[in-house]
């Protein structure tokens, strides 16, 4: 049985009200279904009825956990859980399967990177994205007391080995250079990336450039003093995040710093548009989100701010007006 | 149902749709599908389902959705008459001070869940009535579908999975007025046939005249639930019933009329000679 199963059946041994719902997707809660009886429910490929039942259910007074793949879940139900979800104000945990990077091989269509975007766009809806499963865990169990809507990305990957912070929403942690008083680059990021920023800073730190890695872990709501924090401490702001540029972390970072009227030489780290399907580990090189790759970018984007490049050519033509 | 309640219930539905056509007037409202569905309202508030006023939030009431949303202004009418809300709020209709607008808001008392987009609200009830059998409640669920609204994709996949699960304290309704907002269903989307669609998906089926109090009291009397398969009524009715001048008139489907229009309405209601209408036609909202 692995953490999940056992935190679903831990909770449902203690709260009546929850009731699970997937769209066939059972993989990593294999054993639920016989414990949970008909507090279980598999609506086959249906996300749009999945989502409308666990509303309907939510409003009577359940708690719903809704666990299907993460592109198919915010995407083919969005405008369900937009109605009937968030407009209720309904406490639906909408936990997405193989989000971001995760679908490696499995091409565009099932790419779950713009699903922070437009979940955190919607009102009354969180978006949590744990770094590992121990993180997965510990969020759900405030997630499932919060009677509020969350969208999860799903994460089950090895511990991390970070300080560990007890999850509460919008509050982020350092999970590398918490001592530094000034370091010279604060990475933030979340969910599966993380492990990569960790690496990353410990390479850049043989050579001599200190590197904060803050684990932003709820995107919304987001833990702004820590933006604002790394702003006013490091030379360079990083974003990174297995997501689309747009919309995501860079996206709030960007409106955190226009809010409170502040500026600061950034890096943004992620996918401009789908990425290359292909086994992870060769996609993370190929899109340049591996260890080292990430370490690189730095290192070349803290370079340019010391000597920066050349203005580009212009591509002003002359006019003539005959 | 003996002739003195089928008169009371039909003159109830005579002030529902006063009110419905006082609420076309001033910004409008979408008329024809409210008076399609105003019998049939008023019957299942009436005489069908165990709600009231002051049971409104009890766990074991019965709960009506109004899936295709645009037919609200008929369901305010009922819970106005039928003692959930104050009939001085109806006057509150489209102003920003209320919250009575052209679809349902969960927030006036009665109205158990928000609806305005199509398709969604089968699923929803679907949640609840699990909910009430999870609980060994006797709730039953009614959710009242445009048949228009049955273009959407979603109806037949909650409908799939409700046969699926045996949800069979679920009763949708297909308030079956033959009208799309511009157009005769037939002419666009073919429906027909329709029960034969939903038996296909293990669905028990029946037809009833919408408009006839003892035609629904002899169906609705002999529904039988928890049989394992969810029902679905389809309710042959018409839309702008009652009011002549713009009944079945593809192009009176939302409406905005004068005030003077509406006093002419009102007496063609009651019987009087039809009135003239010279509003705007085919309001697209």
């Amino acid at each position: 049985m692995n953490a999940y199963e056992t935190l679903l059946l831990d909770t449902a041994a203690r709260d009546e009200r929850l009731v699970v719902i997937t769209a066939e997707n059972r993989g990593h809660m294999r054993t639920v279904p016989p414990m949970l009886g008909d507090r279980f429910i598999d609506v086959g490929i249906a996300e749009q009825t999945m989502i409308g039942m666990a509303a309907g259910m939510a409003v009577r007074g359940r708690v719903v956990v809704t666990h299907a793949l993460a592109a198919f879940l915010t995407m083919r139900a969005f405008e369900f859980i937009r109605d009937d979800v968030a407009i209720s104000n309904a406490p639906v945990i909408m936990v997405g399967m193989v989000p971001g990077i995760l679908s490696d091989g499995n091409g565009p269509t099932h790419q779950a990177i713009e699903d922070v975007s437009i979940m955190r766009g919607l009102p009354n809806v969180n978006v949590f994205c744990p770094c590992d499963e121990r993180e997965f865990i510990d969020g759900m169990r405030v997630l499932l007391d919060s009677h509020a809507p969350w969208y999860v990305r799903y994460l089950s990957t090895p511990e991390l080995p970070i300080d560990r912070v007890a999850f509460e929403p919008g509050r982020a942690t350092v999970v590398r250079g918490a001592a530094l008083h000034r370091p010279n680059v604060t990475i933030l990021t979340y969910g599966f990336l993380t492990r990569q920023c960790i690496e990353a800073a410990d390479q850049l730190g043989r050579d001599d450039i200190h590197v904060r890695v803050v684990n932003m872990r709820s995107l919304k709501p987001v833990d702004t003093e820590a933006i604002l924090h790394a702003v006013a401490t490091s030379e360079l702001v990083v974003t990174a995040e297995d997501h689309l540029l747009t919309g995501g972390l860079a996206s709030i970072v960007a409106e955190t710093l226009m809010i409170h009227g502040k500026g600061a030489p950034v890096l943004t780290i992620g996918f401009p548009t789908w990425f290359r399907p292909g086994r992870l580990n060769e996609v993370l090189e190929y899109e340049r989100l591996s260890s080292s790759a990430i370490a690189q970018r730095i290192r070349q984007r803290l370079a340019d701010i010391v000597h920066p490049p050349a203005e580009p050519p212009s591509h002003h033509h002359e006019v003539s007006h005959a | 149902m003996t002739h003195e309640q089928q008169d009371e219930l039909e003159q109830v539905a005579l002030r529902v749709r006063e009110h419905i056509v006082r609420m076309s007037t001033n910004g409008g409202c979408f008329i024809g599908a409210s008076l399609s569905c105003a019998d049939l309202l008023v019957y299942l508030y009436w005489r069908f389902l165990n709600i009231s006023p002051e049971t409104v939030n009890d766990e074991d009431r019965d709960v009506l959705l109004l899936s295709k949303g645009h037919d609200v202004p008929a369901l305010y009418g009922v819970l106005a008459e039928r003692g959930f809300i104050s009939k001085e709020r109806l006057a509150h209709h489209l102003s920003v001070e209320d919250i009575i607008y052209w679809h349902p808001n969960r927030g006036v008392s009665g109205v158990e869940f928000h609806s305005g987009s199509l398709g969604h609200l089968l699923s929803v009830g679907m949640g609840m009535a699990l909910d009430a059998r999870m609980k060994g409640l006797p709730t039953r669920v009614v959710v009242i579908l445009g048949d228009g609204e049955l273009n959407e994709g979603s109806v037949w996949e909650a409908c799939l999975v409700a046969s699926a699960l045996s949800i069979d304290n679920l009763v949708a309704i297909v308030d079956r007025n033959h009208f799309q907002a511009n157009l005769r269903t037939e002419d666009l989307i073919p429906l027909e046939p329709l029960s034969e669609k939903f038996r296909a998906f293990g669905w028990d089926a029946m037809h009833v005249n919408g408009h006839d109090m003892r035609s629904l009291d002899k169906c609705f009397g002999s529904l039988q639930l928890n049989t394992g398969r969810p029902t679905v009524v389809i309710a042959d009715t018409r839309r702008g019933k009652g009011l002549p001048s713009i009944e079945e008139q593809a192009d009176r489907w939302f409406c905005n009329f004068s005030a003077d229009e509406t006093d002419a309405l009102l007496d063609e209601l009651n019987g009087n000679a039809r009135a003239t209408i010279t509003s705007e036609r085919l309001i697209v909202r």
